[in-house]
């Protein structure tokens, strides 16, 4: 801990932290600007209210992505999945909520469950209209996978591009599954129309603001949760597998046991991204397993700079805010500038947005 | 064997598609003792290394470290039990610092959570000071391990090997790379270290083992040619035939 606050001068940590906060407290601010009448100068659109809280799950899904890729060097190219999966665990308990209110009526089962004839529910959505069952199910469920791939993959020591492979190979065989309507999960239409959270109907900008905060909130935990690991002694052994792994293995560490425990953490933290955004967007389907969704997230983190916390966080946004932009200005160009966007960090700027401002701080 | 054998490896053999990389190699190493192993290129002395470290499993034989069978272990057991190696291309951890690479080498629980709680206590640091001191980087600690020099890379992979405290170090050609200056002082640092410790030095400059005046095996195509001191070795036409015979 004193080795790595030694290494970096007191001066730009501090300014670091203060920017940091600064920047929370611009973001808190958003909801409640929203609120001013729309004569008002500062009064800021519900759309941007919307849209600023899903770029918040993103950057949450990124700092996942860091903490695998840039800290340990697991580059997953199926993060998406995690998210994904998280978002239809809260999905499920969204369409739990439905109730009556749904197009047919029926008191238990969702629309699409009626529609193709089910009897009853299926086992697997039991408990899902409880809160936090289906919470702890966001982050479990992931979490559980990740688990099981990781042990499977890391035991047989899977690295590098076969390892990114398998990831993706992973998030579209997952697309495959829940585009299917024996599934159980909506099939390609997902789930959608969904009604309330928590007592609060969804739609109404209270509970876009909470929805938003509670956003916000979990990105300051996470980021909190990413930090604690990067400064502690396994913040350092992470960077030691990621430039030298048989080296570790040598100094007496199970390199598989490291991996797995922070690819778990990045798989929770991304599927409670997932739980966050779907209320926000107001849909899941298994679109959001496609294997392009989960390079893209990559490429946040590249552009933002891997390897520091606060440049997935920014490359999140950064890249979001153009996408935004650039597929109302010109949707048909948006593809092109991410690639090429890809191809110019990664040969000009291989430390991303934040080495443009840090290049002084280390050397 | 002795109560004393620290290592012990009887009758192993490696074949890689068909190539023998071991061919019925018996080697013991006691408690304490010194050892330097030379052998042309191919001889097998880097396999025997993977063997005991576990990296590579051997074809058939015994591998034993007193009275564990090494050849059921992977690498990070054995390591944790006590056998350390330096390896030939010096790796140390670039993007961190000399204080940090001995901090993570420093023999302590090695679990995700373990390393998630670690607080560098008084001990701890007296011991990682201690040992900057013994490899002479004292005043290089909290410089990142990219921008020392090729010397001071190996002496801080063998300060690592000592952080880990290791009953057995295995050091693969310790001095390449390093002056006349630089390879004495290595050669005193190896014969304070073992003692308290075994060292197996695989190395190919004479002039060096000379210096550690020990015992010294001589490897061939994948077993011992000979044994004995320096002299004896040199001497022994079997090994003037593998040096300069062909």
């Amino acid at each position: 801990m004193s080795a790595t606050t030694v290494t970096l001068p007191a001066t730009p940590r501090v300014t670091l932290r203060l920017v940091l906060w600064g920047a929370v407290l611009a973001l808190a601010l958003i909801p409640l600007l929203n609120q001013l009448p729309e004569s008002s100068a500062l009064h800021v659109g519900d759309f941007i209210v919307s849209v600023t809280g899903k770029w918040i799950t993103y950057a949450i899904l990124a700092l996942a992505i860091d903490l695998a890729w840039g800290y340990t060097g697991i580059l997953s190219l199926g993060h998406g999945a995690f998210f994904a999966l998280g978002g239809y665990a809260m999905g499920m308990h969204l369409m739990r909520l439905i109730g009556p209110r749904g197009a047919y009526g029926h008191p238990v089962l969702p629309d699409f469950m009626v529609f193709l004839g089910y009897q009853e529910l299926p086992w697997y959505w039991l408990g899902f209209n409880f809160f936090p069952y289906a919470f702890l199910m966001a982050l479990f469920i992931p979490g559980l996978l990740a688990l099981i791939v990781g042990y499977l993959a890391f035991r047989s020591r899977i690295t590098g591009v076969y390892l990114s492979i398998l990831t993706q190979a992973l998030t579209y065989a997952l697309m495959l599954a829940f585009f299917r309507n024996d599934m159980g999960f909506g099939g390609n239409n997902g789930f959608t129309d969904f009604k309330e959270l928590l007592g609060m109907a969804l739609n109404t900008p209270l509970a876009r603001a909470m929805l938003f905060y509670a956003s916000l909130v979990a990105l300051v935990g996470s980021y909190w949760v990413c930090q604690r690991v990067s400064i502690s002694k396994l913040g350092r052994v992470l960077l030691a597998i990621r430039d030298a792994e048989s080296r570790v293995r040598f100094l007496g560490y199970s390199t598989t046991q490291v991996k797995l425990f922070v690819f778990v953490l990045s798989a929770v933290l991304a599927g409670l991204a997932g739980a966050l955004y779907v209320p926000q967007v107001g849909i899941i389907n298994p679109g959001e397993f496609s294997p392009g969704n989960s390079i893209e997230a990559v490429i946040w983190v590249a552009v933002g700079g891997r390897g520091t916390l606060i440049g997935a966080v920014l490359g999140a946004f950064s890249v979001n805010a153009l996408k935004t932009w650039l597929t109302t200005a010109a949707p048909d160009l948006w593809l092109f500038a991410l690639g090429g966007l890809f191809v110019a960090v990664t040969l000009f700027l291989p430390r991303g947005l934040v080495g443009l401002f840090s290049r002084k701080v280390q050397k | 064997m002795t109560s004393h054998t620290i290592l012990y490896l009887d009758d192993v053999s490696v074949v890689f598609d068909g190539f023998r990389a071991l061919n019925n190699l018996s080697l013991f190493v006691d408690q304490g003792e010194l050892r330097a192993i030379i052998g042309p290129n191919g001889a097998g002395k880097t396999t025997m290394m993977d063997v005991i470290t576990g990296k590579t499993r051997p074809t058939g034989g015994t591998v034993k470290f007193r009275d564990t069978d090494l050849t059921l272990l992977d690498e990070a057991a054995i390591a944790t039990m006590g056998i350390g190696r330096k390896f030939q291309k010096p790796t140390v951890f670039d993007a961190l610092t000399v204080f940090e690479n001995l901090e993570l080498a420093l023999k302590a629980p090695r679990g995700p959570m373990a390393c998630l709680r670690w607080v560098l206590a008084g001990e701890a640091r007296r011991r990682i000071e201690e040992t900057l001191e013994e490899i002479g980087l004292t005043a290089r600690a909290q410089d990142r391990a990219a921008i020392l020099s090729h010397g001071q890379r190996q002496w801080l992979e063998i300060g690592m090997l000592l952080m880990q405290d290791p009953e057995l170090l295995l050091v693969d050609e310790p001095v390449a790379g390093m002056t006349d200056q630089e390879t004495e002082h290595t050669a005193a640092l190896l014969r304070r270290i073992a003692g308290t410790r075994s060292v197996v030095v695989v190395e190919h400059d004479l002039e060096f083992v000379r210096a550690l005046d020990c015992k010294v095996t001589v490897m061939c195509e994948g077993s011992v040619l000979s044994e004995g001191t320096i002299d004896q070795v040199q001497h022994d036409p079997r090994v003037i035939e593998v040096y300069l015979g062909r």
